[in-house]
């Protein structure tokens, strides 16, 4: 499907003066794009050239269409030298090429130089011209919709949600090339932006690929970072949720296209990419089949470990079906996870691995924690559970964050990357089989908790087949061993293992869902790993444009360790953390790494959840974990279980009508039903009935990575709470290094959650969302910061308070310390009660099964304890019970220390901050918006710091900058930051950075308790809509044919599995129409209005140079006799979120993605390091602003910084930085005039010197 | 341990206009935190002084960046790297135009130039303005001098034009470009009681009656500089006081007109000739360049301390002036009257608006 490209070069203005004898310059333009050149005259000696070119035309390939950017350079002509390069434009057609986006990009954009910044502006026209191209083969996926936007956009309705897609692509970094030791910093800038560039066009082109493949036509929550791992290469990923949407305009529902093509694997598929043209995977490659195992190079020395867990299952496919490359995608995951099921019984879960069909690998399973921390230098997982507590029975070691001990043990620590090694071992544990097996037993699984693991051993073990393994008492304890010899079986039988991989993992990137979508969530489930980044330097690779290191049908011993192998690890393990909780899908779900010379810690976290099916293509759930769970609970308590179909549905739909009748209702409390069965808790756990509908049991607190349901009913507001902790380490290299990492980790991640769930209480809240953790790892130290949004979700029980222990009783000054401690946190939380106005209703709580006494009784019991030394010892019992509350100290310092940690001065009166989309308990936003970035860098004296120290430092820096925040935005008073987002980076050795991107909006005040769901926008009232449209058809699923949902029970045979695959696709595909059929007539309308406005936007894009249709402020300009007439650059607000209070989203325009870089050699005279960041700062958000206001949009939504890499050098008065930015360019409204004219609001006022 | 790098970049930009404003008045960060401080900023809001100084920082930097576009009013408009609201954005350059009154007067009739930036450390010292506001002003100054001092037109609509003043600002800047270009001299002692607004007023009201804008039709003429025919013309005016029948002609007509109606009748009597010879020499020399730069001096010297030495009431001199004026209509042989009144017109305001102590 080729089509014609074709640009025009209208005009440049403001350029920089090029000859100094004349203070001007004779520009021209180079226009390219793939290897063909245009040129424009020159327009001799002008700072304003006009040269108003023909249409330059490329006639290309619609696969080089969507990898390639064009690219504009501008330069002065020299007659008697060499051409100076002004600068350059990177333009990315890639909103072109969907019928639905833009049409063209017209207008003035920055001219950037990466030495300079950007050096004027030049007036571009673009349009493409495609051909239909029916070819099956074909390699573009053009037209399929990208969004950052984590929730549905808001001018579409999911029709059917494919599931997780995820692509990889990696290259050398030019700046690591031999050549850059010749070529100037400017080529070698601007062939790393090139290069990312075409890096990104070509994963989404892949990951189009995919949704095609998979029946989608979008991908929502598309999350794509960049590795930059030095001498071992540049990676580009991304992930994303595989959607078929429809325009709300569009009341015919589309059927969910046949989702089974037999090419789904191709993403995965094998293969190898001609080095000339850098991998364009063809799906029909029947190529699959080569793939074998790779050798995973890692670090790992000694050990020989290879194979990771993907190996079993594949097998295990493979086995199963003969066929494996043909296999049909229908084979869920799940399924094959089945067979393991079965075999679940068997003590060692592991053994289940072996037991498959496959032969050749028996590993044992044993993997026992010390032993695989030996092979793999595999930490500790800390469940990070609520109540840390209890390890579970033998199996978990991991879990309890007590036992960190189990991580030092094994001296010699061979890389982690070794986890992988485990990889038997882990395999098993992946190998959902086990898990989804123990399905109904549970084991003490995480829950809410994080469990962080480094190895995939541990972490499989640790949760799933630890779990497991506890109910059948197998710890797997053996299996590393076998890993030298394994890993030569493994090899051979690996190559099967592809096929099985194939299946997705039931992820979903979305943080926000529609109502009914959602049924229970379960957890925090996360997984991180170290690694060392292999040094080994693949040749090949210098000549292939781009390179998948994916690259199955090379055995090559030296062939480069596979990012993909590393991600497939972690994604295994979360999901089998997911089925510990019970749940079938993790949602929020992302990805992260943090690097730090040859050292690579790769996280991935999600929230672990129960969706409904109905909007979901068969398979993208671990299907039969669905229905396990629920056939399951009828089998172990009959009562329940009835209970927990039907309820949730009638719930949810009370609310929903409760919302639609405008009752000042409760809105629903499903969600925060446990998914996993009360008689096999994964982890201790207080369960009380749902203070809401009484029905249901739920946990006394939740964590959770996603934004906050919007019906769900919270007492109060919301506020951001932060967790943050530096840990010194010894800089060390290469495997040393990673294992004193790894050995550091379970220690963070446990300290992290210690504090939050402090701060929570402090708060009285019993709740967080977009709980989001990141761990950051520099020469020598780490650095964690965790931040979330707490809230009081009514439907859990109420927190209790705090109470401090001592732990040895001494004097009693000693012990009046700490009563005060214990006054004061008193007071602290009953001052942000008030504050946040949580005053929840007096309940009577019936605990259940909670070994801890009601909260008010304790308090008043330890209160006195703190004054009996004897009691103290009554207190230890209750802390070795791992009662989350009490917190415990041991000396002076350590009560300064925690005192300090909980006492996080509140947000000035008037402002509210929350890292999620929007806070809770706020409802009525008004039009003010601001969006900011703030980057800062704390240097560490030389001085030897103690963690406390480094603490308190980092503390303080976090503090302080939202301190200045609040000041800086005290004119938006009454207003709240929204979605702020911290990212930490320790760039250098003495060094900490830190930068947020938030969003400041102003809200009334006066109505922001009540009648929210009067003041609010409409886009609230059409959630309620929904909600309504959308709830019915769920009701009738269950109540109709509760046998023959897709819930009913498939126990996990074999066999069975089978069956259950049938049968889920039928429950999938229940009609969608007649669900259609109801979107009212309402939407009809709203569709008429938004296709007008749309045709009136579009004008706007073509002329250039308009002013913003709705300039602020205009009418205070000063004096009428002033013209501004000149002054016609368009408004484009930004924002983090989905979406722009009293605003809706008409149009999605296309995703903006750039990357740049920018370097300068006179770092003093910019203004030292702030001057320069912050100039560069505010170049990124004007070439996004032009991007965006060249595709005709007034906005970008669900922006963020992905990236902000700060390197300098001020003895040679250099400095680097590098900053990746995404989002959504959207065309707004506001609601007003949606409502008052329909009219286009957009083609306002003259002033464009140039038009189409 | 220190703060290395600090930046806050909003997508709008954020300003402060207290902050705004002691950048311009030249502070350093540092004594504008002081200011800050002072000023309360933190009563009404919890923060620290570090909060403040990062704060003031980042606001400071912004103004720099932005500077250059200041430079070019018209840009700040299109420019795509800041996004300011545009009511944002003429406060922005309002602000930046806008001078001290004590350094203008200090700087009005000189030539910018290079010599008279160096100078600017005395000019900052005498008004207590800080030396990089100064350098601010004077910069300010020639670059409004240099975009319009070729333009035909109308001074102030090309100033307002080309800087998006506000009309106030631009006379005033028209006032200081028409002194700077023809180097009136302000700066002697005797002249030193007279303000700026003194001398814009005196400017405007060359500028509306004396250049070749002013008659011609707007479109052609250049406001800059004064009409070199109607200063030749002037000359013709010497026969009042050459001629002495006319002289005593319009003594007597005058002393008709006033007697009884000013108090320093006596006075005016016995001066007249004396004043009539010094308004009609300043006129019949104005064809030398060096005495048009005189014409303020010698307006104070030749007409305004007499007076003031016996003691003129404001009335009094507005009265004589008035009368003085027209009386030469009824001089029989006098013929320059379009000169006459043209010229006496302006030196009339332009007396009233000088005389006072």
């Amino acid at each position: 499907m080729p089509g014609k490209l074709k640009a025009k070069i209208v005009a440049g203005r403001h350029l920089p003066v090029m000859d100094r004898a004349s203070d001007l310059t004779d520009a021209f333009v180079e226009v390219k794009f793939g290897n063909t050149t245009f040129k424009t005259d020159v327009y001799p000696k002008s700072l304003n050239p006009q040269w108003n070119s023909e249409w330059f035309k490329f006639e290309v390939d619609d696969e080089d269409l969507q990898d390639e950017p064009l690219q504009i350079t501008v330069l002065d002509h020299d007659t008697y030298s060499a051409n100076d390069a002004i600068g350059k434009v990177y333009i990315d057609i890639d909103p072109l090429l969907s019928s639905e986006a833009a049409t063209v990009i017209s207008g003035w954009f920055p001219i950037y130089d990466t030495i300079h910044g950007i050096r004027g502006e030049i007036n571009v026209l673009v349009k493409v011209d495609l051909f239909n191209d029916l070819n099956r083969f074909r390699q573009s996926s053009c037209g399929v919709k990208f969004f950052c936007t984590t929730s549905i956009p808001r001018c579409y309705r999911a029709a059917m949600v494919h599931g997780f897609v995820e692509e990889l692509v990696v290259n050398e970094d030019p700046e690591y090339q031999w050549i850059d030791r010749i070529r100037t910093p400017r080529a070698s800038n601007e062939a790393r932006q090139r290069l990312i560039s075409l890096m990104s066009g070509e994963l989404q082109r892949k990951i189009g690929l995919k949704v095609l493949e998979m029946g989608g036509n979008a991908v929502v929550g598309y999350l794509q970072c960049f590795d930059l791992e030095g001498e071992s290469g540049l990676v580009v990923r991304a992930i994303g949720t595989a959607c078929t949407l429809e325009k709300l305009s569009n009341s015919s529902a589309a059927a969910p296209p046949a989702c089974n093509s037999p090419s789904k694997d191709i993403k995965e598929s094998p293969l190898a990419h001609p080095p000339g043209h850098g991998c364009r995977s063809t799906h029909s490659s029947p190529v699959h089949t080569a793939s074998g195992s790779r050798l995973s190079q890692n670090f790992s020395v000694s050990v020989p470990t290879l194979i990771f867990t993907g190996m079993r299952l594949h097998r295990h496919r493979s086995l199963g079906e003969t066929g494996p490359e043909h296999r049909p995608q229908t084979v869920l995951p799940g399924r094959q996870c089945r067979p393991p099921f079965s075999e679940d019984p068997n003590p060692n879960t592991h053994s289940s691995g072996p037991s498959t069909p496959l032969k050749t690998q028996t590993y044992s399973f044993s993997p026992s924690k010390s032993y695989s921390r030996q092979s793999s230098s595999s930490d500790t997982d800390l469940s990070l559970t609520p109540k840390t507590a209890s390890p579970p029975a033998g199996p978990r070691i991991f879990l309890c964050p007590s036992s960190p001990a189990l991580s030092t043990e094994p001296p010699p620590n061979h890389s982690n990357s070794f986890q992988l090694s485990p990889g038997p071992g882990t395999a098993q544990r992946f190998t959902p089989l086990p898990l989804p097996l123990s399905g109904h037993q549970y084991p003490p699984g995480l829950r809410k908790s994080v469990s962080f693991s480094e190895d995939l051993l541990l972490a499989a073990s640790g949760m799933g087949s630890g779990g497991s393994a506890g109910k059948e008492g197998g710890p797997l304890k053996t299996l590393l061993r076998q890993q030298t010899q394994s890993a030569l079986e493994q090899r051979g039988a690996s190559s099967s293992r592809i096929f099985v991989r194939t299946r997705e993992f039931p992820f979903f990137t979305l943080t926000s869902f529609p109502p009914g979508f959602l049924i229970h969530v379960g957890g925090v489930v996360s997984a991180r790993s170290v690694k060392l980044l292999d040094r080994i330097h693949n040749p090949a690779l210098g000549n292939t444009r781009s390179y998948k290191l994916l690259d199955w049908n090379s055995f090559a011993a030296d062939e480069p360790e596979t990012r993909d192998a590393w991600w497939e690890e972690i994604r295994q393990e979360i999901k089998s953390h997911a089925r510990a909780l019970g749940c079938h899908a993790v949602v929020g779900y992302s990805e992260s790494t943090s690097i730090c010379e040859e050292v690579c810690i790769l996280s991935a976290s999600g929230t672990a959840a129960v969706l409904h099916p109905k909007f979901m293509q068969e398979g993208c759930l671990d299907g039969y974990s669905d229905p396990s769970r629920l056939s399951r609970q009828p089998a172990t308590f009959s009562a329940g279980s009835e209970k927990g179909e039907f309820d949730i549905f009638p719930q949810s739909k009370d609310s929903s009508a409760a919302l639609g009748l405008e009752e000042p209702s409760p809105p629903s409390c499903g969600f925060c039903h446990i998914p996993y069965d009360e008689l096999n808790i994964p982890f201790p756990a207080h369960l009380t009935y749902c203070y809401h509908c009484r029905r249901q049991k739920v946990p006394d607190v939740l964590f959770t990575t996603i934004d906050m349901p919007a019906e769900a009913a919270v007492t109060g507001k919301g506020c951001l709470i932060q967790a943050r902790l530096c840990r010194l380490k010894k800089k060390a290299q290469g495997e040393v290094n990673a294992t004193a990492i790894s050995n550091l980790l379970p220690f963070m991640e446990y300290e992290l959650h210690t504090q939050l769930m402090n701060k929570l209480k402090l708060r009285g809240m019993n709740a967080l969302f977009g709980l989001r953790i990141q761990i950051s790892v520099g020469e020598n130290m780490l650095v964690g910061l965790a931040s979330a949004t707490a809230v009081y979700l009514t439907a859990l029980p109420t927190p209790g308070g705090i109470q401090i222990a001592g732990k040895t009783p001494s004097d009693i000054t000693y012990e009046q310390h700490i009563s005060n401690m214990q006054k004061k946190i008193n007071d602290t939380i009953a001052k942000n009660k008030e504050l946040y106005e949580v005053n929840p209703p007096e309940v009577i709580e019936e605990v259940i099964g909670s070994p801890i006494p009601e909260p008010r009784q304790r308090s008043r019991l330890f209160r006195s304890h703190s004054e009996s030394s004897d009691e103290v010892s009554e207190l230890d019992l209750s802390h070795g019970k791992k009662d989350a509350f009490v917190l415990e100290i041991d000396d002076t310092d350590a009560v300064e220390d925690i005192h300090s940690l909980l006492t996080d001065t509140p947000a000035p009166a008037g402002f509210y901050s929350c890292n999620t989309e929007i806070m809770p308990g706020i409802y009525n936003w008004t039009s003010g918006l601001q969006m900011f970035t703030s980057v800062r860098v704390f240097r560490l004296s030389n001085a030897n710091l103690t963690n406390q120290g480094l603490n308190k430092i980092f503390n303080d820096l976090c503090e302080n900058l939202l301190k200045s925040l609040y000041f800086k935005l005290r004119s938006m008073i009454p207003c709240c930051l929204c979605h702020l987002n911290f990212t930490v980076a320790v760039p250098e050795d003495e060094l900490i950075q830190v930068a947020v991107t938030a969003v400041a909006m102003t809200f009334d005040k006066d109505q922001a308790q009540e009648n929210w769901k009067l003041g609010a926008d409409k886009t609230h009232m059409k959630a309620i809509v929904e909600n309504e449209e959308q709830l019915q058809f769920p009701l009738e699923l269950c109540t109709e044919s509760p046998s023959t949902n897709p819930f009913s029970p498939c126990r996990g045979t074999g066999l069975q599995e089978s069956a259950n695959a049938h049968a889920t696709p039928r429950a999938a595909s229940v009609d969608y129409s007649s669900f259609a059929d109801r979107w009212s007539s309402w939407i009809e309308l709203i569709r008429l209005k938004a296709q007008t406005i749309r045709r009136g936007s579009i004008k706007t894009t073509s002329s250039l140079e308009k002013a913003s249709p709705l300039p602020e402020g205009r009418s205070r300009s000063l004096r009428s006799t002033r013209s501004y007439a000149g002054s016609t650059v368009a408004v484009v607000k930004m924002t983090p979120l989905s979406f722009i209070p009293g605003t809706r989203i008409i149009k999605y325009l296309g995703i903006i993605n750039m990357f740049f870089i920018r370097e300068t050699t006179s770092l003093r005279e910019e203004g030292g390091v702030s001057g320069f960041l912050h100039a560069f700062i505010a170049e990124v958000f004007a070439m996004v602003r032009a991007h965006v206001a060249a595709l005709g949009g007034n906005a970008v939504v669900s922006y963020s910084m992905k990236e902000c890499v700060f390197m300098e050098n001020p003895n040679k008065n250099q400095a680097q930085c590098l900053i990746n930015v995404s989002g959504d360019a959207v065309i707004f409204m506001r609601e007003s005039e949606l409502e008052a004219t329909p009219a286009p609001p957009q083609t306002s006022c003259s002033g464009g010197e140039v038009t189409t | 341990m220190s703060m290395e790098l600090d930046v806050f970049v909003g997508n709008t930009m954020l300003l402060d206009e207290e902050v705004y404003k002691l950048w311009l008045d030249g502070y350093t960060v540092g004594d504008a935190v002081r200011l800050r401080l002072e000023g309360g900023v933190l009563q009404e809001c919890e923060a620290s002084e570090e909060v403040l100084h990062s704060d003031t920082m980042d606001q400071f930097r912004t103004f720099q960046m932005c500077e250059r576009f200041l430079h070019c009013p018209s840009k700040l408009a299109n420019q795509l790297l800041f996004q300011i609201p545009p009511h944002r954005q003429a406060m922005l350059i309002e602000r930046y135009y806008m001078f001290d009154s004590g350094f203008a007067r200090e700087l009005l009739g000189k030539k910018l130039s290079k010599g008279t930036k160096k100078d600017l450390d005395d000019v900052s010292a005498k008004t207590g303005i800080t030396l990089k506001s100064c350098r601010r002003q004077f910069d300010n100054f020639k670059r409004v001098f240099k975009a319009v001092e070729e333009l035909k037109g109308p001074l102030v609509e090309n100033i307002q034009h080309h800087f998006l003043l506000s009309d106030r600002l631009a006379r005033d800047y028209a006032a200081v470009v028409f002194f700077a270009n023809s180097r009136f001299e302000t700066g002697k002692r005797k002249l030193q009681y007279l303000s700026f607004q003194d001398f814009a007023f005196c400017a405007r009201q060359l500028i509306s009656y004396w250049t070749v804008g002013s008659v011609d039709s707007m479109l052609e003429g250049m406001d800059v500089d004064l009409e070199k025919e109607f200063l030749h013309d002037l000359k013709d005016l010497k026969i009042l006081i050459t001629d002495k029948d006319m002289l005593d002609q319009h003594k007597s007509l005058v002393c008709a007109a006033l007697r009884g109606k000013i108090k320093v009748f006596n006075e005016m009597e016995g001066n007249f000739k004396n004043l009539s010879r010094a308004l009609v020499n300043i006129a019949v020399k104005l064809t030398h360049t060096k005495d048009v730069r005189d014409l303020f001096i010698d307006l104070v010297e030749k007409f305004i301390e007499p007076c003031r030495s016996d003691r003129w009431a404001v009335g009094d001199i507005r009265l004589f002036l008035t009368h003085y004026t027209s009386t030469a209509h009824k001089l029989d042989t006098f013929r320059h009257l379009v000169i006459w009144d043209r010229y006496m017109g302006v030196v009339k305001s332009c007396i009233l608006k000088m005389y006072h102590d």
